[in-house]
Formats: structure tokens, sequence, C-alpha cells
């Protein structure tokens, strides 16, 4: 089958955000802003993922998969953009949706995979799970985690340092916090605590969320 | 090395904060000992000096420092000095249990080309903790001597002491790194010309990383065309490079260490956690944290300082020394001696230099001032701050300081104007700022809170009102400073090292030494304000300062005469304070008003101590506003308590 259209896509994120994830019973049309007779709604309908009811456009079941994969790449792209890319605001939003349109073909798993598929996007709304995390969650790989995931009293190995500032990352370095290194969390409030070798260091959680560990499971 | 020098060779100590540095220059020195600010900073570096085997060594104490590439301005003095002083042997103290992390930085001195000793202090802990280490195997893999230590009972002393004597410079064998970063080295080496204290090989890798001073130095020593050549070559790795070289440094460091240490540490099972660690955990858990504060304040601050210093010490020296020893003859020889009033008013008058000046300073300040800074000193030398800092953190954030600004912070209940120079520390300028704001607004003085404890002291009431709304102050300014001035939050990360028993000579030394520097520093100041009470005194400016005042103060609903306090606390924080206790005496004041004015006396300016400092620290900008939203704050705080008061009939 042919792909969506973009626009088509974003009618599917739409009527997903406000009838799956809201508690609408459709969506107006005017509050999508399409047209009854618009291409984009006709090809929705000839593949039976909505239909017109009144002046209300509905998901039908046939269109769920497809309107949840439309939100997944979404989100996937939101956290690229603003988390890795670094791209705030509106700025983000609109590269984000950019973006959306060019995770297929397998390129949506393996950003999800980089990105540790992750549950939300920086928003906060969930990012619906696609297989890969499914498998991932059977697996039980634990994967890379930044040190605020961590439960007092549990270690793992540094995996990374990501801190923003360069001359951080060079007085945590010097202080023997290295990739490489085991760390033991010890305290998580008022301030994180952790143990590497026979020293203690404290962070705040801004510090603690660069720091990346490869927990011991 | 045969010749006899008549100079003084210098021994350099060296290492990370917190591993008996201090305790092995206080064995090697003895008792002679002088604690120096670094030239432009608030940095100390001690000095001292030992015979050994007929020669004169001079022996220095660096600020603690992780790297030789230094990233807080005490690293930059411990740098400095190894950049600009030419060493007889740099002594490196490190700690046996974090052998494996302080071990880069032996590499990077020897590196250096520096004469490097290595002595691993604390070896009874880390034996406690299982560790055993082969130090013979240590010296033969590194090629320097290595001398084991537990330097507090003066373990290893003697070996040290021989080392030092018969230290004798061999070439170092250079470590190699990975090939493509050696290959790096060499290129920059190749455009190095000048001459330099370290080696080109240490330059080569502080330029690649772009270390300013050293860029710096590069500019002084090199030909200009040499350094464009230089810039450029750098530039071109530092680019290619960007993405990790500090981390691969570091880590290709680490590697050399493993390969140095392989076979020298045998870890076997450790004790049980000593009662240290649970002292510990106690102190940096929020809810056994807090208690432990209480009781730090309650004894050390209140009962120690307030009680003892400001009570029973300032009584002896106040009441019995000066009142009757003293203070008599004294004031006796002046009147015959000086028959001119206004020369007897300048010097033992009642602002007299000696009145106002020696005798308030030493029979009064000296004790408040000395037990806080031997309580201090004491929490110091345990290890306690790093721990408060933590626990604070997050409500710091808020009023846009990091944990580490609980040091000035603290220090400033001892001495506003000392604290407002400990600012420095603290790495951002929007820290320092609100920081030096709070400080000059909020935090009372030793002296003033003694003065102002003892005079709220008859009602409890009255006390409480005083302490909640200066807190209140305390985190409402600054949480508006917080929102209000642009820059980043903050971030907050410090190494939290191991509680110990306090040192007794530790704890000595670093209170003489605050001691000292309020003396040198603060003592003048105070002089100098008598002189400027007495000239506007027997001019009558200080009538007319006090007459333009007045409506203010009657504004806030207290009586004309309290002005004359806070003009003088101006000059002197706690001599505000001291006025307003005349006044309660003779009854002026009721418990209101008197409430009211300590308030509007605590929050007020800063003494002119301090105000001079802020000016030398911050710029005549930032400290005059702070200045005039300090005055305005203070004054329509009193309006607002005064008003309060008066409609709830709270204190009536």
């Amino acid at each position: 089958m042919e792909r969506l259209s973009e626009k088509a896509e974003e009618i599917l994120e739409s009527l997903w955000v406000m009838t799956v994830e809201g508690d609408n019973v459709g969506c107006l049309l005017t509050s999508l802003n399409v047209d009854r007779n618009s291409e984009e709604l006709i090809e929705l309908i000839q593949r039976s993922y909505v239909e017109i009811r009144g002046d209300r456009v509905c998901l039908r079941k046939e269109g769920r998969s497809e309107a949840q994969m439309t939100v997944r790449r979404h989100r996937l792209a939101e956290r690229l953009t603003m988390d890795i890319l670094g791209i705030a605001g509106d700025e983000g939003n609109e590269q984000a949706c950019e973006f959306e349109h060019l995770l297929r073909q397998g390129v949506d798993v393996k950003l999800c995979t980089l990105l540790n598929h992750p549950t939300t996007c920086p928003h906060g709304n969930p990012i619906p799970p696609g297989e890969c995390c499914i498998e991932a969650r059977q697996q039980g790989a634990s994967g890379i985690v930044a040190l605020t995931e961590l439960k007092s009293g549990e270690s793992g190995e540094i995996a990374y340092i990501a801190a923003s500032d360069d001359k951080k990352m060079q007085k945590l370095m010097s202080m023997g916090v290295l990739p490489g290194s085991e760390l033991i969390l010890v305290q998580k409030f008022p301030s994180y605590i952790f143990k590497v070798g026979h020293s203690q260091f404290a962070v705040d959680d801004m510090l603690a969320r660069e720091i990346h560990i490869r927990p011991l499971v | 090395m045969s010749d006899l020098h008549m100079s003084s060779a210098k021994v350099v100590l060296v290492g990370n904060p917190n591993v008996g540095k201090s305790v092995v220059f206080n064995a090697l020195t003895g008792a002679y000992t002088t604690v120096s600010n670094y030239p432009g900073t608030s940095v100390e570096v001690s000095h001292g000096h030992c015979n050994l085997s007929d020669r004169r060594y001079e022996i220095l104490d660096t600020p603690g420092m992780y790297s030789m590439m230094p990233i807080t301005e005490e690293e930059r003095v411990a740098r400095r000095i190894l950049l600009t002083e030419d060493p007889h042997a740099v002594v490196h103290v490190i700690d046996a249990r974090n052998i494996e992390r302080m071990l880069p930085m032996t590499l990077q001195l020897i590196e250096a080309g520096l004469p490097v000793i290595l002595v691993i202090n604390i070896l009874d802990e880390a034996e406690r903790l299982g560790m055993q280490l082969d130090l013979n195997l240590l010296q033969e893999n590194l090629g320097i001597p290595v001398i084991g230590a537990v330097m507090k009972r003066k373990v290893g002393l003697d070996e040290l002491r021989q080392a030092i004597t018969t230290y004798a410079s061999v070439p170092y064998k250079p470590f190699v790194y990975a090939l493509d970063l050696e290959q790096d080295i060499e290129k920059i080496i190749q455009s190095i010309h000048g001459e330099y204290r370290l080696s080109r090989r240490a330059m080569s890798l502080l330029i690649m990383q772009k270390d300013d001073d050293i860029q710096d130095l590069a500019v002084e020593k090199e030909s200009e065309s040499d350094y464009r050549e230089l810039l450029e070559t750098t530039r071109e790795i530092s680019f290619r490079r960007r993405a990790d070289l500090h981390l691969q440094i570091s880590l290709e460091r680490r590697k050399v260490c493993k390969q140095m240490l392989d076979g020298v540490v045998t870890q076997t099972l450790a004790e049980k956690e000593p009662f240290s660690e649970k002292l510990s955990s106690w102190m940096m858990n929020p809810v056994t944290g807090a208690p432990i504060l209480m009781l730090v304040v309650y004894f050390g601050l209140y009962k120690f300082v307030g009680g003892f210093g400001a009570g029973t010490l300032v009584d002896f020296l106040e009441g019995k020394i000066f009142e009757n020893y003293i203070n008599p003859p004294v004031v006796n020889f002046f009147e015959t001696y000086l028959s001119t009033e206004w020369l007897f008013e300048l010097i033992a008058g009642e602002y007299g230099v000696w009145t106002l000046g020696i005798r308030y300073a030493v029979a009064l300040v000296l004790p408040i001032v000395g037990t806080f800074f031997l309580v201090f000193s004491l929490l110091e030398d345990t290890g306690y701050f790093p721990r408060l800092a933590l626990l604070v953190d997050r409500l710091f954030k808020r009023i846009g300081l990091s944990g580490r600004a609980v040091i000035p912070i603290v220090l400033g209940f001892g001495c506003d104007t000392m604290a407002t120079l400990v600012t420095r520390t603290l790495e951002t300028k929007r820290e320092r700022i609100i920081a030096t704001m709070l400080l000059a607004l909020a935090i009372p003085c030793s002296a003033q809170l003694g003065v102002i404890l003892g005079l709220l002291s008859s009602s409890p009431d009255a006390l409480f009102v005083w302490t909640v709304f200066l807190i209140m102050c305390f985190l409402l300014i600054g949480f508006l400073a917080a929102k209000v001035l642009p820059g980043e939050s903050p971030v907050f990360y410090m190494e939290i090292p191991p509680l110990r028993f306090p040192q007794l000579r530790n704890v000595l030394v670093k209170t003489l030494t605050r001691m000292q520097s309020y003396f040198v520093e603060i003592l003048p100041l105070f002089l100098v304000a008598s002189v400027v009470l007495w000239a506007g005194k027997m001019t009558g400016t200080l009538q007319n300062v006090i007459g333009v005042f007045s409506p203010i103060v009657t504004a806030i609903g207290l009586p004309v005469e309290v002005t004359t306090a806070f003009v003088f606390g101006f000059f002197r924080r706690d001599f505000g304070a001291a006025g307003l206790y005349d006044l309660q005496s003779s009854g002026v004041l009721n418990v209101a008003q008197l409430t009211v004015a300590a308030v509007t006396l605590t929050l007020f300016v800063p003494c002119v101590a301090q105000f001079l400092v802020m000016l030398k620290e911050r710029g005549v900008k930032v400290s005059v506003i702070i200045f005039v939203f300090v005055t305005v704050l203070a004054f329509s705080s009193g309006w607002f308590l005064n008003k309060f008061l008066l409609a709830t009939g709270f204190l009536a």
C-alpha cells in the first residue's frame, strides 16, 4: 500500500490525541481545519481508517494502530530534536513535525533504540510503545540509564558523561568520575550521593541526569 | 648539586584537598608557620621552613588541586606556583585509599618534568579497608621516590626528610599514550620554541586542551610568528578532537595508572563500617541531618559563641581586665598629657580611637569573633560543611545559590566582611552577587548577633519575631533575586571527604589565621571609622546626618533617639546594636519598638568595612545598587513590621 500523505498523518495524529487520549467523541471538521472533500480525508476514508458522522470525523478500529504509530513517531521526533539536538520551544516543535515524517521503514526503531525506548515525550505525554520497546522489555535489558533512575544502594558502571559544560565534565573526570568506573548510589535526596572507589561525591539532579550508568544486574 | 646553596631550596607540597597535606606541612616545618593570602586572591598559601642536614628548605603548602589543568581559583593558584617557582622537590601527597584516582596527577607532575616525591598518606585507614600496597614495586614502576606514611602519627616522616635531602633529579621515563594521541603531542611539541618551567610534553598537552593561562604564557614566550604557527597546529588538532579530547586523555592516563598499579594493590575484605561512616550518613540524611544541624547551632553558636564568647569572655575582658586594670591608667595617662580637648576626644573620648577602636575591638569583638572562628575551623576540619552543603543545596537553588554557598553564608555569622571576600570561591558572577547581597542584608555578624541576642533575650516573643522575619527576608529576597538576575542557575558538585576527628593544630592554625586577618584587615577600618565619627561630632556633621535620618526613623514608629544608633550602625554593625542597648536600658523603647529597631538595624546597610570590601570585590555599580536597595528595604520592612505589630497587637 502506498504511504499516507503528510497531511493525512497529521489528521490521524490529532484524532488520536483528542479521541483516544482525550475524551472527545470524534473531531469537528472545523477544529481539524479540513474540508469534507479534501484529498487527505478521502485518502483516509478509502482505507477505512476514519469515517464521517455528521460534522465530525471519527477514528475507526481499523485506523487505530496507524494513528498510534503516527503519534509515536511524532513524539520520538520531539525527543530527538529537544533532547539530542537541543532545539527548544516552538522551533523544536516545528522541527519535530518535519522529522516525524522521515521516521519510517525502520528508522523509528533505530531512533527508539538509540533513545533507549523512552516512554514519554518532552511534554510528558506517553509515547506508545513499539515492537522494539516490547521486545527490549521482555529481554529485561536495562540498557544505559541516567544516575537519577537508579535506586539508593544500586550500583553500575559509568557508561558515559554527557555534561553540557566542558569544565564541569573535566572536574568530574579529574575527581575520578570516569567511564568504566564502578559507581554505587548511596542516597538520592536532597542531593545525589554516590561512591566511586573509596570516595564519595555529591551532585545535584541536573548533573546526576548527565551521568549515565550501565546498571549491574 | 655539589655547591652549598646559601639561599634556601624550595619544597612544594601539592595534592587533592583532604589528603593530609597540611599535616605533612606541619610535621616538616614544626612551629614556624606563616599563612598568607596568595597575591591578588583570597586563597591561602602557607610558608614555613625546616633545616635538614645543615641545609635550609622553604616549604610551601599549596591549595588543593585535582589535576594540572586548573578549574577553580584555588587550583589556579596552586598551579601558578608550579609554573613560577623553581622547586628543589615537589612532594605529591595522596590518600592511599584513593590511590587509583589520585595517581593520574602524579603522572602529570612527572610528565611535566618536575622533581616529584610521592607520599602515600593515610596508609592505616587503607589497611583498615583491607588494602595492601606494595610500594617498592610502585617506586620501581614510576621511577620516583615513593614513601608510605601515616603523617598524623609521623610515620614516614624520616623517610620523607631523607628523600628531600638526597633528592637527585633523574630524567623521567615517559609514559606512552595511544599512538594517535602521541602523534598530536609530538606535532605541538615541534611548534613550541620558548623556554618553560614545565616540560614541552606537558605544555603540549595543556595547550591541546586549551588551557587559558598556558596560552597566555605562550603568547609571552613565543615569537609572534612561532605563536601563530603553534595556534594553527593546535586549532587543527583541537577541532579534530573536539568530541572527546579531555576524556581520551583522562582514560589514557588511567590506563597508564592501571599498569603502574598492577600488582601494587591487593584488596581483601574490609572490616565492618566504622562509626564515622554511620555518623556521616546521619549528617547527610535530611531526617537526621536537620536535628544535627540544630545541635551544632545550639551548642556551637548559641552556647559557645553566644554564652561563653559573648558572655563569659566579654565580661571578663571588658568588665574585669579593661575596666579595672587597663582603662583607668590609659585614660589617666591621656588626661595628664593631652591637655587639648579635641586631641583628648580623638584618642580617649566617647568616639576616640582608643575607646571605640582598640578597646572595643579587643575586649568586645575579639572574644566573640575568636570563639566563632574556633567553632568554624573545628567544623571545617571535621568535614561537616560539605555535608551541610549537600543538605541545603535544594533550598539554596531556590534562592539562586548552590550548596557551596553555605560556607560564605555561615562564615557571615562570624564576620560579614570576611564572608564577602570568600564569595570569590563561588563559581558564577550571579551567585557571587546574590551571596554578597544576602550577606549585606540578612546575615548579622557575630558581634551584632551577640548584642541583639542580649537585647531581645528578655522577651522570647520579640526574639521569635526577629528570627522569623529575618529568615523570611533572606529566603524571599533570595528567591526574587534568583528570578530577576539573568544567568543560569548554578550546578552543584562536591567531593565529600571522610569525616575525621579534628586535628588540634590544624584548628588552632586556621583560627589564628582568621583572627589575624580580621585584625590586620578590619581593625584599621574600625580606627578610620572612629576618626570619622570623632570628626563628625566635632564639626557637627554627625548632628546633621542624624537630622536627615530622623524623619524616616520616626516614620517607622521609633523614637528620634534611635537615629544615632542607625547612623553608628553603618560604621560598625554591632555598635548600632549597642546603641539600642543603651536606649532600652534607659527605658526609651518598648518591646515592639525594640523589635522593629532590631530588625531594621539587622537588615540595614553593612558596616563600612564590609561596604569597602564589596566595592573592591563587586565593583562600584553593583555595590551602590546593593547599598541603596538594602537601605530602602530595611526601612520599608521596619515600617511594615511596625504596622503589623500595631495592627495585631502582638508584642504590645
